[in-house]
């Protein structure tokens, strides 16, 4: 799924587990790429699911309030919402915004996996 | 006006503008603990800032809402740029009477505090203050502290639609505790959206247009986080009425000016 800059892909890392890697920028106009992949990562039954940063270009504050949005629909189906590979520039960010007490932040997708018991 | 005041399950279609600047390190604040304030006006009621945390819709109370407030400048010729330098320079002069924004002398940057003095009911003074949490030359977003009414966003931008300048005022908050909660329920939504379609209609002024902001509302999340409703220890508006009530001089003074 692509929109301006926004690309998202969507995999199933076990049964229990799925992970949106994100390229290019997350802004409030990425809504709709990085909603469709939650539903898409839902879809497969995920308990977990691990936001990949790894080949994130920017992220401005429309991008930061998206992921609000997003965590939002998490909790509500019950299920948890991970960040990986994340540069210290935006785990920066994410700590400013005091996001991460509700985003656990790991290095890698299975270093989430394994601190989720998936 | 157009309003949608019925709380939905999905956060309202977004209308995004079609070039969003490029942000980098710089547009975006340092990493904050507790925030301090620099030099305020001896005039100023100067509580609930200093040593603060930041609060956002992940630490508030009450329901999730995503608010959306927008002008357009039909007829001015100003760019998003000279919208956005205007408004970081002269914030304070666009709000309503009676509310005081008290900032750098330098305008908006990222990691700046200001303190503010807000008109609440009953002719009190709330006391509160904001973080420039990112900046960049069409937008700005603001992240309020503990205390202050609402754990929120607000994001301050500027774009062009069909070659028209458009204002927009965005705001993602919760209620900060029980208190405010109940507050927004019976009036506080009302004063926030008055307060905000006010402050677009002067910054329209401003640029030589005569217009009425619009206004999108959605509940984003019904539910209230009751873990924070011990929040409310920090309630600004408590403690800047036991404050005026134990300070006979204030009782007279009066912080309008912006």
């Amino acid at each position: 799924m692509t929109t301006g800059t926004t690309t998202v892909e969507v995999r199933q890392l076990s049964p229990g587990a799925s992970a949106i890697e994100i390229s290019g920028d997350v802004t409030a106009a990425s809504e709709g790429p990085l909603m469709d992949a939650y539903a898409s990562a839902s879809g497969t039954g995920a308990k977990v699911i691990i936001l990949d940063f790894g080949r994130l270009d920017y992220m401005n504050s429309g991008g930061i309030g998206l992921l609000v949005t997003l965590l939002v629909r998490v909790q509500r189906q019950g299920q948890r919402l991970m960040a990986v590979a994340l540069s210290e520039h935006y785990r920066q960010i994410l700590a400013l915004t005091r996001l991460d007490e509700a985003i656990a932040i790991h290095a890698t997708a299975a270093d989430a996996l394994a601190a989720a018991g998936s | 006006m157009t309003a949608n005041t019925t709380p939905t399950e999905d956060v309202v279609p977004t209308e995004t503008p079609s070039s969003t600047p490029r942000s980098s390190e710089a547009n975006w604040s340092k990493p904050v603990d507790r925030l301090a304030l620099g030099t305020v006006p001896t005039r100023a009621m100067n509580l609930n800032v200093e040593g603060r945390r930041l609060v956002g819709p992940v630490q508030g109370f009450g329901q999730l809402w995503q608010k959306r407030y927008r002008v357009r400048l039909e007829g001015a010729e100003a760019t998003p740029e000279q919208v956005i330098s205007t408004w970081k320079s002269e914030f304070g002069t666009f709000w309503p009477k009676g509310n005081s924004f008290y900032g750098p002398l330098t305008g908006i940057a990222p990691g700046d505090v200001a303190l503010l003095n807000l008109a609440a009911p009953g002719g009190q003074t709330l006391s509160t203050g904001v973080l420039v949490i990112y900046a960049d030359d069409e937008s700005f977003t603001f992240m309020t502290p503990e205390g202050h009414m609402f754990a929120a966003w607000i994001t301050f931008s500027a774009f062009l639609d069909d070659l028209t300048p458009v204002v927009q005022i965005e705001v993602l908050l919760r209620a900060n505790d029980p208190l405010y909660e109940v507050s927004m329920a019976l009036f506080g939504h009302r004063q926030e959206n008055a307060f905000w379609m006010a402050t677009l209609h002067n910054l329209a002024t401003r640029f030589g247009v005569e217009a009425t902001a619009t206004l999108e509302q959605t509940c984003v999340d019904r539910k209230r986080q009751w873990k924070n409703a011990r929040n409310i220890r920090h309630n600004a508006a408590i403690r800047s009425a036991a404050w005026t009530a134990t300070h006979p001089r204030h009782w007279f003074r009066h912080t309008g000016e912006a």
